[in-house]
């Protein structure tokens, strides 16, 4: 009973904030928006028993694509009632789209109702399950079995990062007039002054 | 599962990713200056990594002994032959980039740290006996090629090959990875040996859609027609040293990957890829004797004459034999040999003022400034073409032999047909350089590393190089016999 309610409360709430993220009028609003239908989503997914996707979509969607989104919008200035002028001139597109898109759906159901696909067979001599949950079960197989491609993974992780690094780190270059404070107050009057006494009639030699 | 048992088949991979993250703090800590003692220690490891292949190769460890982490990594004397080769190759860019880049101003000691990451790769993909070793050890040896191509990022023609390079090979990845999922859709598995039990008897659709298209996905990588378009504008954009760390070591994996794919993973369908690796093989042979004759470039040049070789050793793996196996591996050898002298004596090919002699025009009358450069590059344009007595030759001769004992008569015939036209532009490069008027542009002098390497190929594919070939037809049906276990 308490699971139907909860399932009730989070798919409408997925809707309602789905249907906001595309009517809000501020597009950080949006972005805030779509940060509460992640949430509802993870807890459908908490209903049907996947919680390690729940978690996948707190940590990784809400953690940093949104939070990304966030930064983009707030920081790029982005001309959305110019956007939106265009809306009447690229309703046809849209329309057509959306026409296509009704079109996969039909056929996708139809080949559904059709029946199955002659895929593979499982072999059925899979491991017995580890452990009492999804996430000790995933973690049991990519620390276990899959440990090799788990940490070659990192690996590429590491190379993608150092790249980044190598082909945009530009090294701090100081600026034309930029004061070094510390070089000034090191610099002492023996380093920067001589004191001559010149004889009369004559010049200084430097 | 025995990790210690994994972990000491694994152990050139474990060692060269170890030295990988130390030279990487090295090179955090010591600034840019640390540059060539990176590389040296990169060298350094490359060579230590190569020296614990030694005993699988040289004795032919094949079979289940060999099978690492339940089947996914294989350290048998195949893998063990490519992963010599390819650290070979790795040393020798190694060797040369330094000086290209120091000339620059440009050195910096994560190059030698990326190079090292991508042969990492490559010894993994090699190894690979299960299709998820073989997306990451990919991966890994792509993203490092990325950003080697785009590493002279204030040159645009580095960033746009980089840049060039990063989309066409997502994309390809992009068709392996969906071969790859069919395949596992259609079996339910994605090891080789599972792959291969499978796709045994009638294939469906699906299989067959899935075996084109990591077979497309894997010709993209070894730069096979139809899908070589990007090859000589990367060739032709990236720093020099970079271009031939690319004709090299990631030729070597990338085609001992497919032999692997496709005599293990597809090794009962042999009929079903057969048709498509001697369409790739006649198409690159064409394509790449056609397509050099107009160039001017040199760089494009060797690009078009990777694309002409990767057709002839794709011959071997059409012949779908031990025999084709072996003569693929040792044309493998010989042209790693020969494409790495050729492009070593391009980075050679600089004025006083350090610019690069990159034309034909440039280099016209070479052999009255330089003789010494003209007779070694003359030994390798004759090797490339197939000329006897150097070893291209005996390496053209292997494969087609190994044609004709598999029923491919015609194939090899057409092979032969076109490798004379590929030879009009080789001997044009020796006719320009001989019997050329002299350019104006001089040809400064260049370093001990650059002419160790030259005079190393050279002598390689000269006549000397007979002497090793016995050994090498030993090590090469060791390696052979480790893909035909199986019925």
């Amino acid at each position: 009973m308490i699971q139907t309610i909860a399932f009730y409360l989070f798919a409408v709430l997925v809707i309602a904030s789905a249907v906001m993220v595309i009517m809000a009028r501020n597009p950080v609003h949006s972005v805030l928006w779509l940060i509460l239908a992640f949430f509802n989503a993870a807890g459908l997914m908490v209903l049907v028993g996947a919680e390690f996707i729940a978690m996948l979509l707190v940590v990784v969607y809400v953690g940093a694509v949104a939070v990304l989104f966030l930064f983009v919008v707030m920081m790029l200035d982005i001309d959305f009632a110019e956007l939106r002028a265009g809306f009447v001139r690229n309703f046809p597109l849209g329309i057509a789209i959306a026409l296509v898109l009704l079109a996969e759906l039909v056929l996708g159901i139809g080949a559904y109702q059709a029946g199955n696909l002659d895929l593979g067979t499982p072999a059925g001599d899979a491991a017995p399950m580890l452990g009492e949950s999804n996430i000790e079960n995933l973690g049991a197989l990519l620390y276990g079995k899959y440990l090799f491609l788990f940490e070659t993974a990192g690996i590429i992780l590491l190379v993608a990062m150092v790249g980044a690094i190598v082909l945009t780190h530009r090294p701090p270059k100081t600026q034309r007039g930029h004061q070094h404070i510390g070089k000034q107050n090191a610099r002492r009057p023996e380093d920067a002054t001589v004191m001559k006494q010149p004889e009369v009639g004559k010049g200084v030699e430097l | 599962m025995d990790y210690s048992i994994s972990l000491r088949l694994i152990a050139p991979e474990i060692l060269l990713s170890v030295s990988g993250l130390v030279l990487l703090l090295v090179a955090a800590w010591g600034g840019q200056k640390t540059g060539r003692l990176v590389s040296i220690l990169s060298a350094a490891a490359l060579f230590g990594a190569g020296l614990m292949l030694f005993p699988t190769l040289h004795l032919g460890v094949v079979g289940p002994d060999t099978f690492a982490f339940g089947d996914q990594f294989r350290a048998d004397a195949f893998a063990a032959f490519a992963k010599a080769l390819i650290y070979l190759a790795g040393i020798g860019c190694l060797m040369v980039a330094p000086t290209y880049f120091d000339r620059l101003k440009a050195m910096k000691p994560e190059y030698p740290v990326l190079l090292l990451f991508a042969v990492l790769g490559m010894s993994i993909m090699v190894s690979a006996s299960d299709f998820l070793t073989l997306y990451i050890g990919l991966e890994l040896n792509s993203l490092a090629a990325y950003v080697l191509a785009a590493f002279l990022r204030n040159d645009t023609r580095s960033a746009e090959s980089g840049l060039k390079y990063f989309v066409l090979g997502a994309l390809a990845s992009g068709i392996l990875l969906y071969g790859m999922s069919l395949l596992y859709g259609f079996t339910g598995t994605t090891s080789f040996e599972g792959v291969r039990v499978a796709l045994s008897g009638e294939m469906s659709t699906g299989m067959l859609f899935g075996l084109i298209f990591v077979l497309a996905g894997l010709a993209f990588k070894i730069s096979a027609v139809p899908f070589h378009m990007w090859t000589p504008d990367v060739y032709e954009g990236a720093p020099t040293p970079v271009t031939t760390f690319f004709a090299t070591a990631p030729k070597v994996a990338a085609i001992a990957l497919t032999a692997r794919v496709a005599l293990d993973a597809f090794g009962t369908q042999v009929d079903a890829w057969r048709q498509v690796v001697i369409f790739a093989a006649l198409a690159s042979i064409l394509v790449g004797a056609l397509g050099a004759i107009g160039q001017q470039n040199l760089k494009r040049l060797l690009a078009y004459s990777s694309i002409n070789n990767v057709g002839f050793i794709l011959i071997g793996l059409a012949a779908g034999t031990v025999g084709g196996v072996g003569a693929m591996l040792v044309y493998l050898a010989i042209y790693v040999a020969m494409s790495l002298g050729s492009f070593v004596a391009l980075l050679m090919l600089r004025d006083e003022n350090g610019d690069a002699l990159a034309t034909f025009a440039d280099i016209s009358g070479l052999s009255a400034k330089r003789p010494a450069l003209a007779w070694c590059l003359l030994a390798l344009m004759f090797s490339l073409a197939g000329i006897p007595p150097l070893l291209g030759f005996f390496g053209k001769f292997v494969v087609f032999q190994a044609g004709v004992e598999a029923d491919m008569v015609a194939l090899a015939a057409f092979g032969i047909a076109a490798s004379v036209i590929g030879a009009f532009y080789y001997i044009k490069f020796v006719k320009v350089m001989f019997f050329d008027d002299a350019s104006e542009r001089s040809v400064a002098d260049s370093t001990t590393a650059h002419w160790v390497l030259l005079v190393v190929t050279t002598a390689i594919v000269s006549p000397l190089g007979y002497l090793v070939t016995p050994s090498l037809g030993d090590l090469t049906d060791k390696a052979a016999s480790a893909l035909f276990l199986l019925p």
